[in-house]
């Protein structure tokens, strides 16, 4: 009667993600009066902070795993001996593409992109890019959680875990890296992890004036983004595209200027937990959206900001 | 109310295996899970390109159930590459690809934005953080598409009239699903949207850090 959790690593460490999956599993072992496992693979070197999430052990498999098809042998492997009910993954490219096959191995319900705790046998999750909620039930006695990235937190007040080897028959790999290219050298945390984003839209009026979006994203430290048609027309880096067809984030503060607030655009940015619209229109459908709105001229507004910031902080 | 073709499915999973065809021969076949109500959107994959398309005739219900009859029904159907889209733009599961692929025993390429294939081998990039990955697989895999595989493709009025004529076979199919919605529910209304003078963004600062402890 115990909770496993799946954790991610990037260059030896737990992950941001991985930690809330074990925040998350660990609570709700709590909940339930049973107790939270994790399983890493490979370099671990914020066991730590893995600890203090309040899992009560972690199982570690020595080598690193990269392939999705091992790493569910061994998450499988894991959640068998150690009798789990429930797997706890993140919902992003890596717990999405480890924990469907999880499900399958265990004949587990599986239900992605939860925001809560279960109660009762159900469990919310978003749906329609987070414009709504649904309740999902889930039949078998075994269930899979996926958990929607930045909805939980990390807790770190746990009071330390045991690490065990744990090594498991894991078969050959199908899925080879070859090799990996940066999005970017300028050093911008990327978008799917940034706490705090700058993104302008067709306002802007052409690429020779993101300096002064740049400049604001800068001061804050901050990551930049943009509208779609903004990166489909050049202005921008493709990466850089934000909504229902491009990126989904959910960072603390999303600052949006000459954007008008489409629906396809807020399907990817309105569950940031504070929106800020600058726009010279005051009908913007995104000031309806937003938490704090500027009516007014992006080119003039973003070096004003800039400026404050840079004023706050001297 | 009117559905289409998930743009993820339609603008990089479809487009993609059309031109692949185009280059090293083959066929796309489509497979959609649902009653005849979906009809009208398989024929607009199969105007845009497709050669056929199948449809398992049951109300997708949950994720499992539907990887279950894609599944059973590619067993036997002699693919080698099954491509979906990384996730659906209403209920944003994302996990029906991988389920595929452990039912089938084959490797998955998630959020792959690039697929080129030469043989029975094949080369993708892949969404990774701060970058893509650089992928080598084997076929038969599954993978996952997302935006830079391909480009939207708008069908055509030869395509149109010629998908009238191609073949849709329905199969039927038993299944149970293992999780279901017992309510959909709003999120909580966003408060009044707070106006500041556009003279002075000094005060938006100030209610970022001092108010909504953003920065
Ligand atoms: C299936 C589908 C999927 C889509 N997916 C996406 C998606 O993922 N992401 C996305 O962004 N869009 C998406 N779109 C497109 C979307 O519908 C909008 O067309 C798009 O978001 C508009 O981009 P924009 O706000 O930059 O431009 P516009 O709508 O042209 O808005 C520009 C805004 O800038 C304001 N402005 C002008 N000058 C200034 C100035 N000097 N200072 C300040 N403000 C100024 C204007 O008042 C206006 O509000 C999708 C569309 C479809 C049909």
């Amino acid at each position: 009667m115990s909770v496993l959790a799946i954790i991610s690593t990037k260059n030896g460490a737990a992950t941001k993600a991985g930690l809330e999956a074990a925040s998350y599993a660990a609570a709700w072992a709590r909940a339930q009066g049973s107790e939270a496992i994790a399983i890493a693979a490979g370099p671990l070197s914020n066991a730590e902070a893995l600890g203090a999430t309040g899992v009560a052990r972690i199982l570690h498999h020595a080598e690193e795993v990269t392939d999705s098809g091992q790493w569910a042998k061994l998450a499988t492997a894991a959640s068998e001996s150690v009798g789990a009910i429930s797997v706890v993954a993140s919902h992003d490219p890596f717990g999405r593409a480890v924990a469907p096959r999880v499900a399958v191995r265990l004949t587990a319900g599986l239900v992605a992109g939860v925001t809560e705790l279960p109660e009762n046998g159900t469990v919310r999750k978003n749906v329609f890019s987070g414009k709504a909620m649904a309740d999902v039930d889930v039949s078998t006695s075994k269930s899979v959680y996926t958990i929607t990235p930045n909805a939980f937190g990390i807790t770190s007040d746990g009071s330390g875990a045991t690490t065990e080897v744990f090594s498991a028959e894991l078969g050959v790999a199908k899925e080879v890296v070859k090799g990996f290219e940066a999005a970017s050298a300028d050093g911008q945390v990327p978008l799917p992890e940034a706490e705090l984003v700058v993104s302008a839209g067709r306002g802007l009026k052409g690429p020779e004036n993101w300096g002064i979006v740049e400049e604001l994203a800068q001061s804050l430290g901050a990551t930049t983004a943009c509208s779609r048609p903004v990166s489909d027309i050049g202005w921008r880096p493709h990466h850089e595209h934000v909504g229902q067809t491009g990126i989904t984030i959910r960072p603390n503060l999303y600052i949006a200027a000459g954007i008008s607030g489409a629906i396809q655009h807020l399907a990817g940015v309105n569950q940031s937990k504070v929106i800020v619209v600058v726009n010279t229109d005051p009908e913007a459908p995104f000031f309806k959206a937003a938490d704090y709105g500027i009516v007014g001229d992006a080119f003039e507004v973003l070096p004003k900001l800039t400026a404050a910031i840079k004023a706050l902080d001297s | 109310m009117q559905y289409i073709v998930n743009p993820y499915d339609e603008w990089y999973a479809l487009v993609r295996a059309i031109e692949l065809k185009e280059k090293n021969g083959g066929t796309v076949t489509t497979i959609t899970v649902g009653d005849a109500g979906c009809d009208p959107i398989i024929r607009k994959a199969l105007a845009i390109g497709a050669d056929d398309a199948v449809r398992i005739d049951a109300l997708p219900t949950d994720a499992m159930q539907v990887a279950q009859l894609i599944a059973e029904h590619a067993r036997s159907g002699g693919y080698d590459i099954i491509l979906c889209g990384k996730e659906t733009i209403d209920h944003n599961g994302a996990v029906v690809p991988a389920m595929v692929a452990e039912m089938l025993d084959c490797g998955f390429i998630s959020n792959a934005t690039q697929l080129d294939v030469d043989g029975g081998q094949a080369t993708l990039k892949r969404e990774a953080a701060g970058g893509e990955e650089i992928m080598e697989v084997q076929c038969p895999f599954v993978l996952s598409a997302a935006k830079g595989m391909a480009e939207q493709r708008i069908p055509n009025m030869r395509g149109i009239m010629s998908a009238r004529t191609k073949p849709l076979t329905v199969e039927s199919a038993e299944s149970t699903p293992s999780t279901t919605i017992s309510q959909f529910t709003l999120p909580p209304e966003k408060g009044a949207c707070k106006m500041i003078d556009a003279e002075r963004p000094e005060e938006l600062i100030r209610l970022l850090r001092e108010e909504a402890k953003a920065i």
